[in-house]
């Protein structure tokens, strides 16, 4: 763990760059590391983001499945917000922990 | 008399069909185990059918061979759990009330979900073999195919006996090199993993693998949808890839009804605690096998593990003590390389899959993360287990907690 200063904030994140501390994140830090993922924040994106961050919040996991069923975008579309691996750019800008998966 | 209700009579249902039936008191309780079909699949035998090493034949049984005595039989579809009113609800409208639900339905494959798998080329160049028709209907087309691209594509996660579609390709290199025409065979797995495999170890063993039978591995890729037309598989990314012949590991989704009863997650599988077994949200409701959404493998050997944990918590909970059996996700699975041999993987929720011997410290006889004629056998010998033992929910001489006492850190 290590602290990083984030769009003039000082947040905890880990060895990859994923936020300790969902508590802590603000609308700023996210366009600060969407910019570091080579994404520019859109409304569209804050929607997810919003849905991204609830789902976590309840305890629930994320799919790419799951965002698509969300209604608020389809998997196609999620793709094309978050391109080349949209579940890790977007966990990641909305300051929650990396989605693992297990087989 | 109080009645325990099991949904599912396929490997996990039967095995607690059988455990249930020895531990509960007959004069109090009353066992049925509901199930759609009459008969039973010994589905890690699907693999073997596309290269003639087994036919149908080797993997059915009937249903009925394996329930104990005085358990009731009913094959019917299942419809819809009403966990409020304790009742389950059949095709034909017939409702079944219990007093604990033990919920085993599985999982089933769902080619439909991705567009254009079940389009033109479905069962003609296209196939899956984690059905007993895919199987077959593909042990047919090799025969007489010529060669070209053979594409292996896992469609998205999580999906049941995570290292088949490892094993699939493997078998495949093996029997296109002793039918001579492997310099005509151009294999490429193509998984939405980043790697061959989830765990750091055995993917870079696995690996390995793949790259010592000259098979190409395409990580990353989300297939979106299959075009029939030009032949190729394309991915959320706009990513390519051009087949002769598809197999397909297609989406693994829970039973419908799971979802319509309110119980499940985004694919229908029930939400369970890890280590308890018990449905999140009803006390009286317990999960065992493929329906579990639990983060391990879907895999017989799990519900074989986890089938010892759901006795005592279910006993627990019938008379009104505090579970104390807790889940591992201990998996342990043979892995077939081709030409005689195999490897094996031994891993849990916490410890992933470690080299080292297995069952006996040192002694073996299997080898863990090592290619070995041994471990071949063990995987041949498991389906005379599997009928014999398993199935019947008879003890064997393996824990069902993990053990880390043979395996190299
Ligand atoms: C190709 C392949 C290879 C495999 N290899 C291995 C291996 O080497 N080792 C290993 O350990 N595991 C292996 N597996 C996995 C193993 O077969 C499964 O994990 C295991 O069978 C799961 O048992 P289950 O009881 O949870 O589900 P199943 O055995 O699939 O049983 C589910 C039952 O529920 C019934 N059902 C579902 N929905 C309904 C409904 N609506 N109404 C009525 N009935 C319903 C079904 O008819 C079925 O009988 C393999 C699987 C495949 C496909």
């Amino acid at each position: 763990m290590s602290i990083k200063t984030i769009a003039g904030v000082e947040v905890n994140v880990n060895d990859e760059g994923y936020m300790e501390d969902a508590s802590q994140w603000t609308k700023e830090i996210a366009s600060e590391i969407a910019k570091e993922e080579g994404v520019e924040l859109t409304d569209k994106h804050f929607e997810v983001i919003d849905f991204v961050r609830g789902k976590i919040s309840a305890g629930e996991g994320l799919t790419i499945r799951g965002i698509g069923k969300s209604g608020v975008v389809n998997a196609k579309e999620f793709y094309a917000l978050f391109p080349g691996a949209p579940l890790k750019k977007v966990t990641k800008i909305s300051g929650v922990p990396k989605p693992t998966s297990c087989i | 008399m109080k009645k325990l209700l099991i949904l599912g009579a396929g490997t996990a249902g039967t095995m607690m069909a059988n455990k249930m039936r020895k531990t509960l008191s007959r004069n109090e309780w009353d066992i049925t185990i509901v199930d759609q079909f009459k008969t039973h699949y010994y589905q890690p035998g699907f693999l073997f059918i596309p290269f003639g090493i087994y036919s149908k034949n080797d993997v059915i049984k009937p249903k009925n061979d394996f329930f104990p005595v005085g358990v009731n039989v009913i094959f019917s579809e299942i419809s819809k759990i009403e966990p409020k009113d304790n009742r389950v609800i059949l095709g034909d409208g017939v409702a079944l009330k219990y007093d604990y639900l033990l919920i085993a339905t599985g999982t089933r494959t769902a080619p439909e979900e991705t567009d254009g798998l079940l389009g033109s080329l479905w069962y003609k160049d296209i196939f899956d073999f984690y059905t007993i028709d895919g199987a077959v209907a593909l042990a047919e087309y090799f025969k007489t195919w010529k060669g070209g691209k053979l594409v292996v594509n896992i469609t998205e996660l999580p999906f049941k006996c995570p290292v088949a579609p490892l094993e699939f390709v493997f078998f495949a290199d093996a029997f296109f090199t002793e039918r001579g025409m492997r310099d005509k065979v151009d294999i490429t797995y193509v998984t939405p993993l980043p790697g061959a495999f989830t765990k750091p170890r055995a993917t870079k063993m696995l690996g390995e693998l793949l790259e010592q039978k000259n098979i190409n591995i395409i990580p990353d890729f989300n297939i979106m949808e299959v075009d029939n037309d030009n032949k190729k598989i394309i991915d959320f990314g706009g990513q390519e890839i051009p087949f002769d012949c598809l197999v397909t590991i297609p989406t693994n989704l829970g039973a419908d009804f799971i979802e319509t009863s309110g119980l499940g997650d985004d694919m229908n599988f029930v939400k369970t605690d890890k280590h308890t077994l018990r449905q999140v949200d009803h006390d009286n409701i317990f999960v065992i096998g493929d329906a579990a959404n639990i983060p391990t493998s879907k895999a017989g050997s799990v519900a074989h593990f986890a089938a010892e944990i759901v006795e005592e918590n279910l006993m627990c909970a019938i008379e009104g003590r505090e579970l104390t059996a807790t889940f591992d996700g201990h998996a342990n699975c043979y892995i077939e390389t081709g030409y005689g041999k195999g490897t094996l993987i031994d891993f849990n929720y916490d410890t992933e899959p470690l080299p080292g011997s297995f069952p006996f410290p040192g002694l073996g006889p299997f080898g863990l993360l090592k290619v070995t004629r041994t471990n071949h056998y063990g995987k041949l010998l498991f389906r005379w287990i599997y009928w014999h033992i398993l199935l019947k929910g008879k003890d064997m001489p393996i824990e069902s907690e993990m053990q880390m006492a043979g395996k190299k850190l």
